[in-house]
Parts: structure tokens; C-alpha cells; sequence
């Protein structure tokens, strides 16, 4: 019964986002305020039937209700509850579920908190988001139904992929989500601009919040997923180039610019018709990955199932949104009023350069993940582009930008002084140099290890000399009312340097990686190796028993210097039901680095083959990420950006729209 | 500055950076790109030695052989044509006689292939697109094993990079 009551709200879900396109769209043609207020109701009433669906779909995993084929392909009884609940996206249909929740919620989200945009933009983009709705709910009931029935049912369940029951599974797709979906708001917002045919500074007002929250998201969900393929690969890698990551770096590279065009626009009130843009393709990027990801033309952990009439239909949907919007922006941007030109040496001029750097990267990126598809279909040539192309490409396009990134932040609007930028970058500048000699002195080669070390310090410490300028105009000890500058100091303030610095704090986790120590061994029991620094010494292995594994583990202890500093267990699961064997990788965090264990099958003579691994300073490459997001999060908060404030501003819009 | 130099310095850097951008990916293309073959692809082309290739088929029952260390030996099939390998490192977890497997590396002057990474399926019903494409090829793929393909089929390659 709940199950029937699941599909229905769904259904019926599809039907309210079909009234949600139409009705506020005509209504704003028609001027019509009654017809255009119909928007936030069933924006919220969409969210609300999705949810309940949602709900009633994780109640049958829950309560492992083996009639439905979308459990039975994805559960087992002895399953640990927190996959129950989480495996319910670890599938085709339920991950596309999430999707629709997600997207319902950024559509309720928008109906919800934007007050202060007008009328006629918020009835556009709230349809424009139905009309998303509606499209990717077509695809679940026609493609993709979670509620399918099997008769007779079954008893036990197939159980989730093993490699997806895992803790990550609970966190990272969520966050990617709605990083991914959380642009769509954005996306909605420019559309409705488009059609509307009016674009100002306020736009960017309006945009510029939901843009952060998506791109906070975006960068915890890429950062997890990177962390999380790490520890349960078993060989250590942490980005490998793969399509599917490639599919959330790109919205993440288009939506970072993206961020920082809207600041231009919103303060010099230029840009606009590119920010239109890249509101388009940063969204457009993100329903591409989905493509990618969905559609089984990649073969992953990620993609679940591979049938061609989702891969067509989520084509469709994909040529639909891109096309329509992109002919859209033709038709009208030439239209739109132009933004002034401004000097090439000011903060308006920095960010064009990282405009230009960051979609040129993304190109790159873009180019390299998509060009062994379009050969293989134009003649059937199968090819690998992996690491080395875009080391070569991404890497020098993107290196540019940590060098200028704090002289950027230096520069003021409109006219600035280079000169005086960097001269007071100065000690960033030679920290820089003083940790790069220290690393070489201290680590030595691979050079691009102490460069990058050299070059992240210099980062870190230059993300901050700007609100150091600004709190301590005249020196840090002639500087009065240093306190009272600090707090008067904007959160966005804090927020950028915290943003930048966490680019840094990654930076330097990735140069350290040249330092890394790695060992292949046949591990015997109360033998020693040295890796690194550190001693590990096995101790010897037992088995045991989980809810629906068996396991193998190996202990072993991490010394230096005699004296033991950690434990450490990997261990190796074998999945009963999918006969199907998983390496638990032993890690251990040292000084920011980590100790990384991984186990293989024992052979005949007894000996493990493991390979063992000291990565220094490792962690920092996701620790930055939390950096960055926590930047983002406080320019979130920042009072300008602020709901509640932002409602002052409405009028002038609303003035603007009653004169035209 | 005036206007037409604001526009030049504007429209001057976004074709640099693109330029700059468009050529570094039409180089790394030309040298990084590894082709994906078939063991009778790879017979009907003639590969010469020394060329990064990766190849993907079965792994031929009987033939795989533990050499001393972590060396292995093996022939990868695909029904009609086979081509004997040569790896040392640590295999995936699923590597296994009569499975699918994805080698990367490149033939050496006595025809052998000298893989520096072994990729692996990670899931029973699982096989990787391009072997499947080779064997269906040859006409010697089955779609069995357990469940019907394409309902339940996924899984993630596992990899074994040497050291």
C-alpha cells in the first residue's frame, strides 16, 4: 500500500510540475498576478509529492520488502540499516529519485526564499524549473520506475554492490547533488532573464547566493567522492581522470567562474551577458555529467545499469534544456543592454583573467573527456585519454591562477595600482621562496614538489593580506581600532581569502604527494618494513564476522624511532551474496599524513601481498576543500547576501519594472 | 586608456588564453592518447613495438603462469587470436583465468606485451565495455552469467598499477 501511495504522489507530482511550467509562465505573459502567484505553492506542493514518494520508496528498503524489483536488485535483509537507507540511491532509479528530490527541493528553496526577487523573473524561473521537473519525472515513471513489482517475490535480496556499502555512500552523493542540482536554480533564474529580456546588477544580486551554496556543495561532494575512492580503491590514487569525476569537475570549474563574473556584474554592472552565459552552461554541465553518468555510454562504479532508452531519453531531455536555452540566449542576448568596458589593471579586470583561465581549463577538461566519445562514434576508434593529457593541458592553464589569485584580491575596482599589489605581497612572495628552499632542503626532489609547496605557502599566506590590509591600514602595531575593523570587516571578506586559502592548503597536499613513499611486499607475520619514515611491523591476522561479510584482517603496528605511534588493521571483506571481495584499506593520520595499508588474498605459502604507503601532508588535499567550502559558507552568511536584507533592495527592482 | 585600447587588451587576452588553450590540447592529443585494440584488431594492424596500446579480451584458461616474484605471464583471447603478456606488480582482485581483463602497456620486439597495468573487472556481471565490444566482435560473447546483462550490470575496474 505505501509502495502504490509512493508511485501515485510521484505521478501526481508530474502533474502539478506540468501546472508549475505553464500556468505562472502565461500568467506572466498575461501580466496576470493571480495566475503568476500559482508558482510557490506548487513549487512547494512538487517538493512535497516527491518527498513522499521518496519516503515510501526508502520505507520498502527499510523494511526490505522484496516485491519490489528495485529492492530486490539492491538489498538484503542482512544489510546493515544505514546502507538500507542509503543504498536506496546506490541504484539507477533510486539515485535518479534523489536527483527529483533534490531538484523539488531547489525549486521549494527558491518559491521559499526569494522574496525579494520580482514577480515576473521569480514566475519564469519557477517555471522553468517545473519544466525540469516535469522532464526528469517523465524520464523516472517512463524509464526508470523505483516501484516496479515482482510477482512471485523473492525471499532474499542481491544485496548492494559491495563497494557502495560503504559510509560514503551515505554522504557523497547527496552533497554532489546538490552541488549538481543546486545550479539549477541558477540555470532557471537566466532562462527566466532571457525571456524576459531585462538583466541588471540585481540579477547578479539575485544569483549570486544560490550559486555559492551549489558551489559549496559541489566542492564538499567532489572532495568526498575523491576521498572515498582513495581509501577504498586500495591502491592509493586519489583523482584519476575517470570521465565520471571529469563530469562534476567541469560544472565545478564553469560555476567557480561563474562566481566570480556575478561579482563583477553586481558591482560594476558588467559582464551580464557572460554571466548569462555561464549561469547556462554551468547547469548545462552538470545535466551533461548526468548524461554521461546515467545513460551507460561510460562504464563505472557510477554507472548502474545501461539500457538505451534511458540513454536516449536523458539525451532528449539533455538537448532539450541546453539547446532550448542556448537558442534562447542567441536570440536574446544580443538584445540585452551591454555592460561598460573597464581597464585591464582593476578587480574587474583580474577576474576576466580568471574567467578566461578557468573556462579555458574547463574546455580542456571538457575536450579530453568527451573526444574518445565522439570518436569511437564517428569511426569506431577506441582510445584512453588519461592522466598525462590533462597534466599537460589542465595543469598549465590552471597554474596560472594560483600565482595571480591573491594579486587579483590586491587590485581595487575600476583603476588600480599593479605596482602596489605586489609590493605589498611581498612577504607572501617570501614566505613562498623560504618554504620552497626549506622543502628542498628538508624533502628534495621531485622539483615540482617544493615548487608547488613553495607556491601553496605563498597562496595561503596571500589569500589573507588583504583583509590584513584592511584591518591593519598602517602597520600591525601603529594600526588603531584593529578590533573594531575586524568586525566591521564584511564575512564575504573573510569568506574569499578562507576560499583561496583552501585552494592552497589542497595545493600543498597534492605537492607533497611527490614525497610519498610506496612499498609492494609479501607480508609475513612479525615481520617489519620500513616505509618512510615509519616502521610497520605485522603482528598477524584473524578473521571475524560482519552482518553480511566475512573478513580477513591483518594487524600490524606503526613505529618511529621504537616507539609504537598507531595500530593498524586492513582488512579484506568477502561478500557472500555477489561473491565479491572488497579491500578495506588500514589508514592512519599522522602529522596530516597518512600511513596506507592495503591488503590482497593470502597465497599459499601463507605471505599477504600488500602494498604499503607513506603520503605525507596527504590529508591537506581534502581538508582544503573543507577550507574552501567554509570560505563559501561564510560569504553565505554575509549580511549583503543575507535573505532578510536583501528584501530592502526589492524596490528598486520593483520601481524599475512598474516604469517600463 | 582609451576605449578601442580597453576593447583591444580585452579581446587581445581572451584570444591569447584560447589559443594558448587550443594548442596545448592539439598537442597532448597527438602524444597521449592510447588506442584501445583487440587481439585480432591488433593482428589485421600490425602493431609495431614500443607503442602505448591498451588491449582487452579473456584471460585464455591454462596459460596463466606465476613467475618468480610478482611476475606473471598470460595470454589475452578473444576467441580467434590471442597475445601473450607479461605484468609484474599486484593483480586486482578479480583477475582470474576465462575473465575479462583490460592491460595497458606496449609489445616489445619478441611480440610479447609488456603490461604496467592490469585492469580487472570488480563485479561478476560486470565486464568492461571495451572487451565486451571485442568479444562481440568475434562473435564469442554470451550474455549470461547470473543476471541478464544490462538490468543489474555494474561494478567499478579495479586497478592494479605496478610500482
Amino acid at each position: 500500500m505505501i509502495v502504490e501511495v509512493g508511485h501515485y504522489a510521484l505521478v501526481l507530482a508530474l502533474a502539478i510540475a506540468l501546472m508549475q511550467t505553464i500556468l505562472p509562465f502565461w500568467g506572466a505573459r498575461a501580466r496576470d498576478a493571480r495566475l503568476m502567484a500559482v508558482a510557490r505553492p506548487t513549487a512547494l506542493t512538487q517538493f512535497a509529492f516527491v518527498a513522499l514518494s521518496y519516503a515510501a520508496l526508502t520505507y520498502a528498503h527499510v523494511a526490505s520488502d522484496f516485491s519490489l524489483a528495485n529492492v530486490v536488485e539492491n538489498s538484503n535483509s542482512n544489510m546493515p540499516l544505514v546502507y538500507r537507507i542509503s543504498g536506496v540511491w546506490g541504484n539507477h532509479e533510486g539515485s535518479m529519485m534523489l536527483w527529483v528530490l533534490i531538484l523539488t527541493l531547489s525549486g521549494a528553496a527558491m518559491a521559499v526564499f526569494s522574496r525579494s526577487i520580482p514577480p515576473r523573473l521569480l514566475a519564469d524561473a519557477l517555471s522553468m524549473q517545473g519544466l525540469l521537473g516535469a522532464a526528469f519525472l517523465l524520464f523516472i515513471l517512463l524509464t526508470s520506475n523505483p516501484f516496479a513489482r515482482l510477482s512471485p517475490a523473492p525471499l532474499e535480496g542481491a544485496d548492494l554492490n559491495p563497494i557502495l556499502q560503504d559510509p560514503g555512500l551515505a554522504i557523497h552523493p547527496p552533497l554532489l547533488y546538490l552541488g549538481y542540482v543546486g545550479f539549477s536554480i541558477v540555470f532557471s533564474l537566466a532562462a527566466a532573464a532571457l525571456i524576459g529580456g531585462r538583466i541588471d546588477a540585481a540579477f547578479a544580486r539575485f544569483i549570486r547566493p544560490w550559486t555559492l551554496a551549489a558551489w559549496c556543495f559541489l566542492t564538499l561532494g567532489i572532495a568526498m567522492g575523491s576521498y572515498w575512492a582513495y581509501y577504498t580503491l586500495g591502491w592509493g590514487g586519489f583523482w584519476f581522470w575517470d570521465p565520471v569525476e571529469n563530469a562534476s569537475l567541469l560544472p565545478w570549474l564553469a560555476g567557480t567562474a561563474l562566481l566570480h563574473s556575478a561579482a563583477v556584474m553586481e558591482k560594476r554592472d558588467a559582464l551580464k551577458i557572460w554571466t548569462i552565459f555561464l549561469a547556462i552552461l554551468t547547469f548545462s554541465l552538470s545535466l551533461l555529467g548526468t548524461f554521461l553518468v546515467r545513460s551507460g555510454v561510460l562504464t563505472s562504479v557510477h554507472a548502474f545499469a545501461s539500457d538505451p532508452q534511458r540513454g536516449l531519453f536523458i539525451l532528449a531531455i539533455l538537448v532539450l534544456f541546453i539547446g532550448g536555452s542556448l537558442f534562447l540566449f542567441m536570440l536574446r542576448a544580443p538584445t540585452l543592454s551591454k555592460g561598460g568596458l573597464f581597464a585591464p589593471v582593476s578587480r574587474e579586470g583580474a577576474l576576466v583573467l580568471n574567467n578566461l583561465l578557468l573556462t579555458a581549463s574547463c574546455a580542456a577538461v571538457f575536450v579530453g573527456t568527451l573526444y574518445p566519445l565522439a570518436l569511437e562514434a564517428w569511426n569506431g576508434d577506441k582510445i584512453s585519454v588519461g592522466a598525462p593529457f590533462f597534466n599537460l593541458t589542465f595543469g598549465p592553464l590552471f597554474a596560472p591562477l594560483l600565482l595571480i589569485m591573491p594579486i587579483g584580491q590586491m587590485l581595487a575596482w575600476k583603476r588600480a595600482d599593479l605596482l602596489g599589489a605586489v609590493q605589498r605581497l611581498f612577504f607572501a612572495a617570501a614566505c613562498g621562496f623560504i618554504a620552497m628552499a626549506v622543502f628542498f632542503a628538508v624533502q628534495g626532489a621531485p622539483s615540482l614538489a617544493y615548487i608547488g609547496a613553495g607556491v601553496a605557502v605563498y597562496l595561503i599566506i596571500g589569500s589573507f593580506v588583504e583583509v590584513y590590509g584592511r584591518i591593519f591600514p598602517s602597520g600591525l602595531f601603529k594600526s588603531k581600532n584593529a578590533f573594531v575593523r575586524g568586525k566591521g570587516l564584511p564575512l564575504s571578506a573573510w569568506g574569499s581569502a578562507f576560499a583561496h586559502a583552501g585552494l592552497g592548503v589542497t595545493l600543498l597536499g597534492l605537492a607533497a604527494t611527490g614525497w610519498g613513499a610506496e612499498k609492494v611486499v609479501a607480508m609475513k607475520a612479525g615481520e617489519a618494513y620500513d616505509v618512510g619514515p615509519y616502521r610497520l611491523e605485522v603482528m598477524g591476522t584473524t578473521s571475524d564476522i560482519g552482518p553480511n561479510y566475512k573478513e580477513a584482517v591483518a594487524h600490524m603496528t606503526i613505529r618511529r624511532g621504537g616507539e609504537v605511534v598507531a595500530l593498524l588493521e586492513p582488512s579484506k571483506r568477502f561478500f557472500s551474496t555477489r561473491r565479491m571481495s572488497t579491500s578495506q584499506a588500514g589508514i592512519v593520520t599522522l602529522n596530516f599524513g597518512q600511513i596506507y595499508v592495503s591488503i590482497a588474498d593470502q597465497n599459499d605459502n601463507g605471505t599477504i601481498d600488500a602494498r604499503l604507503y607513506w603520503k605525507p601532508l596527504v590529508s591537506l588535499i581534502w581538508l582544503g576543500a573543507l577550507v574552501m567550502a567554509f570560505g563559501g559558507g561564510l560569504s553565505l552568511s554575509d549580511r549583503r547576501l543575507r535573505v532578510g536584507v536583501a528584501r530592502r533592495a526589492a524596490k528598486l527592482p520593483s520601481n524599475a519594472q512598474i516604469a517600463s | 586608456m582609451t576605449r578601442k585600447q580597453k576593447r583591444l587588451a580585452l579581446i587581445g587576452g581572451a584570444l591569447g588564453v584560447l589559443g594558448l588553450a587550443v594548442g596545448m590540447v592539439l598537442f597532448a592529443l597527438r602524444d597521449n592518447v592510447v588506442f584501445f585494440y583487440g587481439p585480432t584488431e591488433m593482428a589485421e594492424k600490425q602493431v609495431g613495438p614500443g607503442l602505448r596500446l591498451r588491449i582487452g579480451g579473456l584471460v585464455k584458461a591454462g596459460t596463466l603462469t606465476h613467475l618468480e616474484g610478482k611476475s606473471i605471464s598470460f595470454d589475452v583471447t578473444d576467441g580467434n587470436h590471442d597475445v601473450p603478456v607479461a605484468y609484474t606488480g599486484l593483480l586486482p582482485d578479480l583477475f582470474k583465468e576465462g575473465q575479462g581483463v583490460v592491460a595497458e602497456g606496449a609489445l616489445d620486439k619478441g611480440g610479447v606485451f609488456r603490461a604496467d597495468s592490469i585492469l580487472a573487472k570488480h563485479d561478476e556481471r560486470y565486464m568492461p565495455r571495451e572487451v565486451a565490444d571485442a568479444l562481440k566482435k568475434q562473435g564469442t560473447w554470451q550474455a549470461s552469467s547470473g543476471a541478464p546483462q544490462g538490468k543489474t550490470a555494474d561494478g567499478k575496474t579495479a586497478s592494479g598499477a605496478s610500482q
